[in-house]
């Protein structure tokens, strides 16, 4: 039987190198797969803590964070082909149209 | 035992998967690298009796997102940006800070204790009717109202990535 605590210390450690490469890549696809990887994270977590806890809600939670990571996944891809065509980059150092 | 080994197994191939995605320059590589992590995740779900959302993962995450994913890197010219630098300037205070939340995070859980009123689907329970019903059941009572809210959010993102990526007619 493998605890409680091995689950959460995977997502612990999958959520924190998802942090760590939305906050040092350049490349905006690679930030974006980061985010999936956030999102994945707490997946497990909440499909361990169904488990342990002998409850549905967190797998039917799991269901509802995969339907707003497909719409998160459009939409940002979408954003990224607009941003491309006007600016011609994915690096974010370039795209600073909103810094002041 | 068996169920340690495939856990530690399950666990290092998403943990080796996950650095290779933050880590590869070539952003194809970091996609494909995300297929394997996909994979053992689902086989984690089923390691906790999740069949349903395992089988979801797959489809949702391996085959439509990463498709999609694949789709737009071909779009864009990926060549030029590789000649460029990975990192950010400022790249090794983001990668200490991030192991500062790790830590953060381990301490929190080795002092916390998960305690908790127990639900009613143990997995006996769980046995007898099937996986996918006892999420069905839940999801179409308990849950009417946030399932139907998901399927608006779909719409919106269907229409809003139709209408960000069309080209302007002049």
């Amino acid at each position: 039987m493998v605890p409680l605590s091995w689950y959460m210390a995977l997502s612990a450690a999958v959520f924190c190198i998802g942090v760590v490469g939305v906050l040092t890549r350049r490349n905006i696809i690679i930030i974006f797969l980061s985010i999936e990887l956030i999102l994945n994270s707490v997946n497990i977590s909440l499909v361990a803590f169904s488990h342990f806890m002998n409850s549905m809600r967190g797998q039917v939670f799991v269901f509802f964070i995969m339907a707003v990571a497909a719409a998160e996944a459009a939409i940002g891809l979408a954003i990224i082909i607009a941003m491309y065509r006007n600016k011609e980059t994915l690096s974010t150092t370039e795209i600073n149209l909103m810094k002041w | 035992m068996l169920l340690q080994v495939g856990f530690i197994y399950f666990a290092s191939v998403i943990l080796i998967c996950a650095l290779l995605v933050i880590a590869s320059k070539n952003p194809v590589h970091s996609a494909l690298f995300m297929l394997p992590l996909f994979f053992h995740v689902a086989g984690i779900f089923i390691m906790l009796n999740a069949e349903f959302v395992a089988a979801v993962q797959i489809l949702v995450y391996a085959g439509a997102i990463l498709v999609l994913f694949l789709f737009v890197i071909m779009l864009l010219n990926v060549e030029r940006e590789e000649k460029g630098r990975r990192f950010q300037g400022n790249w090794p205070v983001s990668a200490a800070l991030g192991v500062t939340l790790a830590g953060f995070i381990m301490t929190i859980l080795v002092r916390s204790s998960f305690t908790g009123t127990k639900g009613q689907y143990t997995i006996e329970a769980v046995r007898q009717t099937g996986n996918s019903e006892a999420i069905g059941k839940v999801l179409y009572t308990d849950f009417l109202f946030p399932f139907e809210v998901a399927s608006v959010i779909l719409l919106v993102a269907m229409i809003g990535a139709t209408v960000l990526a069309k080209k302007k007619l002049n």
